[in-house]
């Protein structure tokens, strides 16, 4: 039987009460009858047969104006290959992670080719770094104990001056600044996983791979603003700014073979099924699971808590894979992520409610801070739309959350600060862009950065730009079940119930609104009409 | 007349202390040494005395200290009891001196004519203790160091409020004052203004017996009463580059801002924000870079830990918070070379204009800025127990200073009304 596509369901008095996210557990709410209904995501596609074989397949029919890899490999060259870091994919999948499908395809081509200088480039961008059980997760341990032994392994340090280069700037003046080992090997093979539309295409190397001095041109807020959605890379300035220095990363002679990969929604392992069902489909089986899973997690500490849902491990599988030309090869791709994830949903509401979960791509292993919380509900998901955003301008959107006001502080340094200070006077992304450069540039952060596992000091501000298009569109956010005070240093109005929440919102709306609850994850993008 | 008088008894002075550790600060008073009675005049001890009758009288940290028995043991020798607490008094002269004030000091109402308001500066040293010549801080100005507190013709005593034989500000019987330490107030200046001018000239004196100076950038922790005052006397007095606030409480770091402060935030919050004003590392907790000065206005073992931590390796620490018997870790203090030093009360400060009396300064701060703002309310002498109480809450409550009314009638209005946060005032 075939996957069956996403669906909205029109909310009645017989429709049972819908599953929320809430952070590190879950909830079931009634929604209004007669005036709310449900988005649910397509059910997983079927995973591509012998995904082996696919990468080959893929390596030696590139797209677009590109020969096979093989062609491109010879003795004496210089191969950098550059993959995605710990932020992709949510959660991370089980073993063998696709990268290191791929990869081990690549170096298998390479061997054969006698290249023998072949470096791997993890590209972090301003992320933090990653752990070696995180890179032994990624490409398999017999990747890492071949190549991080020897220095063969490393991970892309955007502080670094004398590990990048200059290649000019586009015609908008946007530097372009980039690790200098991919920038200038014969080749430079990406390796991506496209969970969500942003991914991919130019923006892996361009931003994947890139300094602060790069990337502060399109991570702002007034870019930031001008993506309607940052999802909808043919509406979004985001990624026009990430193509203009794509083609000018091209133009300077640096030859980028693109793979990309799809994966699949089947987020969540066989215990957690019920995450993935329409509630009233529900087996026994399925009820008996929430609740006792429920029970469990309430009667945890909050440390256990986190660590059983941060070892979660995604049965994700590769849908597709693509190799080539970087457009040629993300167009493919777009394909069949919209395959996977889009939904078509007639007309905007009042208000949008969504629960969110307890990962984001910027916690793995760690906490959802507040700023986290704000980047998932106003960035992410907000913006898993084409045409229209699924909630009308000026309407509301009711998140739910615990929002700690908890912090990493080995991960998220900056972070901690930047909600203390900068939010502390300000949530309008203009203003907040103003201590911008005092953080991007602070030692401690760079040493942090650098040697720790830190976020970098500026990447803060980039999760509070990625809210600006939500923050400008809507009447207003309520969260509910979230810490009061971290609540209202965001900005947002807490509730405790979410009957509260769709009060509070009415009082902004206007009476009888009408919702939409987004059940995702797994993930779904919204086709407005 | 009815006056509050704090006696020697060691089973009260337990019992206060465990109820101060149960049930908070200013609740030691209910079961402690302290007691409420009727007390007669002080005589003056020699012919340069005067009686000063209490309008207000304010409640401090040391006084909170010695009735939740919480002092620490060095004060034995500097006090003789019984004796009536209260040191931040402003009053009226109900006598005539019978010389002038002395040359060089601020002088005292002399003659005939109607009452006038004054403020008392408490420290009873060389000069009230009839010890002539002076110790050689007081010959240098420097009463707050004298050398001679425990001997002369007085009681031991460091201060009226602490000597069995001057009174003190809480009792409607009055106190006796030595002609050096009375201040005539402005009439500008409201009572609540002309109470605070003790606390202010301990604050103006640590801030410029500092090494803080224009430029720097300052740490304060706590935004008590002298925190606050801390802030006001380095915005005016020295303009630093800087002030950054650690503040338990949002009316506490309101009030901060508003008396020059550049940043005020939770307490827990001031190591970073210092840490971000002075783009610094941190190695084993300690900021490697940090503030040029930090004043700790709280006086334990954590604001303590805390102010070393915050400071630049070569800055100073200045303590005015009364600190008692605390344990702290002193490497990094040596490593990082940082001197710590105290500030106690006041005397002649070095100024661009010259000497001056610190009293003198504080009078006009206290009327520039309006510091009886921070006055949050009065009580009369007989709820001694809920003003001690409110005192040693005062920051929960939203409170900063709070005074006994001692005017009855008589008292003047201020001139702003009092800002009473919160709690029952007269």
């Amino acid at each position: 039987m075939s996957p069956r596509p996403g669906f909205v369901l029109e909310v009645d008095r017989s429709t049972p009460p819908a599953l929320f996210w809430h952070g590190e557990g879950f909830r079931l709410e009634q929604l209004p009858p007669g005036r709310s209904r449900i988005v649910y995501p397509p059910e997983p596609l079927e995973a591509a047969p012998d995904p082996a074989g696919a990468i080959r397949r893929a390596l030696d029919n590139p797209l677009g104006d590109c020969e096979p890899l093989s062609a491109q490999l010879r003795p004496g060259m210089k191969l950098t290959i550059a993959f995605d870091d710990v932020s992709l994919p949510l959660p991370p999948m089980r073993r063998p992670d696709v990268r290191q499908l791929v990869i081990e395809e690549v170096l298998e081509l390479a061997a054969r080719a006698g290249v023998d200088d072949v470096v791997l480039v993890a590209a972090l961008a301003l992320h933090r770094r990653m752990t070696e059980p995180e890179l032994r997760h990624a490409l398999g341990d017999r990747i890492y104990d071949a190549f991080a032994p020897h220095g063969l392994l490393v991970q892309h340090d955007a502080e670094d001056p004398s590990e990048l280069v200059y290649l000019g700037s586009t015609d908008e003046g946007e530097d372009v600044e980039l690790n200098k080992r991919a920038a200038t090997s014969d080749l430079l093979v990406y390796v991506n996983i496209n969970l969500v539309a942003m991914d991919g295409g130019h923006k892996s190397v361009a931003t994947g791979l890139a300094s602060y001095r790069s990337i502060r041109h399109h991570h702002n807020p007034e870019t930031m603003r001008r993506s309607k959605s940052f999802m909808d890379m043919h509406r979004s300035e985001l990624h026009t700014s990430n193509w203009r220095m794509g083609r000018l990363i091209a133009r300077s002679g640096v030859k980028v073979f693109q793979i990309e990969t799809t994966l699949n929604t089947n987020t969540f392992p066989e215990q957690f099924r019920f995450l993935e069902r329409r509630e009233w489909e529900w087996t026994l089986r399925d009820r008996l699971s929430f609740l006792g899973t429920s029970g469990a997690l309430e009667r945890m500490p909050d440390r256990l808590r986190r660590r059983m849902f941060h070892s979660i491990r995604a049965p994700h599988a590769m849908t597709s894979v693509q190799a080539g030309e970087v457009e040629a090869v993300h167009s493919s791709t777009l394909a069949h992520v919209l395959a996977q994830q889009l939904v078509e949903v007639e007309g905007q509401t009042d208000i949008l409610t969504m629960g969110l979960p307890y990962i984001c791509p910027y916690n793995v292993d760690s906490i959802m801070n507040p700023i986290l919380v704000a980047c998932l509900g106003l960035g992410y998901l907000f913006n898993m739309y084409r045409n229209k955003p699924l909630v009308r301008e000026g309407g509301v959107l009711v998140l739910s959350h615990p929002t700690p006001w908890a912090f990493h502080p080995g991960h998220h340094p900056s972070y901690i600060d930047f909600f203390e200070h900068v939010l502390a006077e300000s949530t309008d992304p203009l203003q907040v862009a103003k201590h911008e450069l005092a953080y991007a540039t602070d030692p401690w952060y760079v040493h942090l950065y650098r040697t720790g596992h830190a976020y970098h000091g500026v990447h803060p501000f980039y999760m509070w730009y990625w809210c600006a298009h939500a923050l400008e569109h809507l009447g207003g956010v309520v969260v509910v079940g979230g810490n009061p005070a971290a609540v209202r240093r965001l900005g947002f109005t807490p509730a405790s119930t979410l009957e509260d929440a769709l009060e509070l919102a009415a009082a902004i709306t206007g009476p009888s609104p009408t919702i939409t609850h987004l059940h995702s994850p797994p993930l779904l993008m919204a086709e407005v009409t | 007349m009815k006056g509050l008088i704090f006696e020697r008894s060691v089973p009260r002075f337990l019992a206060a202390r465990v109820v101060a550790n149960l049930a908070g600060s200013g609740r030691g008073a209910a079961v402690g040494p302290l007691r409420l009675t009727d007390l007669s005049e002080p005589d003056p001890p020699g012919p340069e005395w005067q009686h000063v009758q209490p309008l207000m009288s304010g409640i401090c940290g040391s006084d909170l200290a010695t009735i939740d028995g919480a002092s620490s043991r060095y004060f034995e020798g500097l006090v003789s009891m019984p004796f009536v607490p209260g040191h931040e008094v402003v009053g009226v002269l109900s006598g005539q001196v019978t010389t002038a004030g002395r040359s060089g000091l601020s002088g005292a109402p002399t003659g005939s004519g109607p009452a006038k308001r004054v403020v008392v500066e408490p420290v009873l040293a060389c000069a009230a203790r009839g010890l002539d010549p002076p110790c050689a801080a007081c010959r240098a100005g420097r009463t707050g160091r004298c050398e001679r507190v425990a001997v002369g013709h007085l009681a031991p005593g460091l201060q009226i409020g602490y000597c069995s034989d001057t009174g003190g500000g809480w009792s409607a019987a009055g106190l006796v004052a030595h002609s050096s330490q009375i201040h005539p107030v402005p009439d500008e200046l409201s009572d609540e203004d002309a109470v605070m001018v003790e606390p202010a000239a301990c604050a103006i004196h640590a801030v410029l017996s500092s090494t803080a100076r224009a430029g720097a950038d300052i740490l304060v922790v706590g935004a008590g009463t002298i925190g606050l005052l801390v802030v006001a006397a380095l915005r005016h007095l020295v303009d630093p580059r800087s002030v950054t606030v650690g503040a338990r409480y949002e009316h506490q770091r309101a009030l901060a801002l508003d008396l020059g402060a550049d940043t005020a935030v939770p307490g827990e919050e001031l190591g970073r924000a210092a840490r971000r004003r002075s783009a610094s590392f941190v190695t084993s907790r300690h900021l490697s870079s940090g503030a040029d000065v930090v004043f700790d206005c709280v006086g334990s073992a954590a604001s303590i830990t805390q102010s070393i931590s915050l400071v630049r390796p070569g800055g100073d620490v200045v303590l005015l918070g009364m600190p008692s018997s605390v344990r702290l870790d002193l490497a990094p203090l040596w490593h990082r070379e940082v001197r710590m030093a105290g500030a106690y009360a006041y005397g002649t400060e070095e100024t661009p204009d010259g000497p001056r009396r610190t009293f003198d300064i504080a009078l006009e701060l206290a009327g520039s800025l309006g510091l009886g703002r921070l006055v949050s309310a009065r009580y009369p002498i007989e709820r001694f127990e809920d003003a001690l109480a409110h005192a040693g809450d005062a920051g929960r409550r939203g409170a900063v200073k709070i005074v006994f009314d001692l005017a009855g009638g008589g008292r003047r209005e201020p001139a702003r009304a009092a800002t009473d946060l919160n709690g029952p005032a007269t």
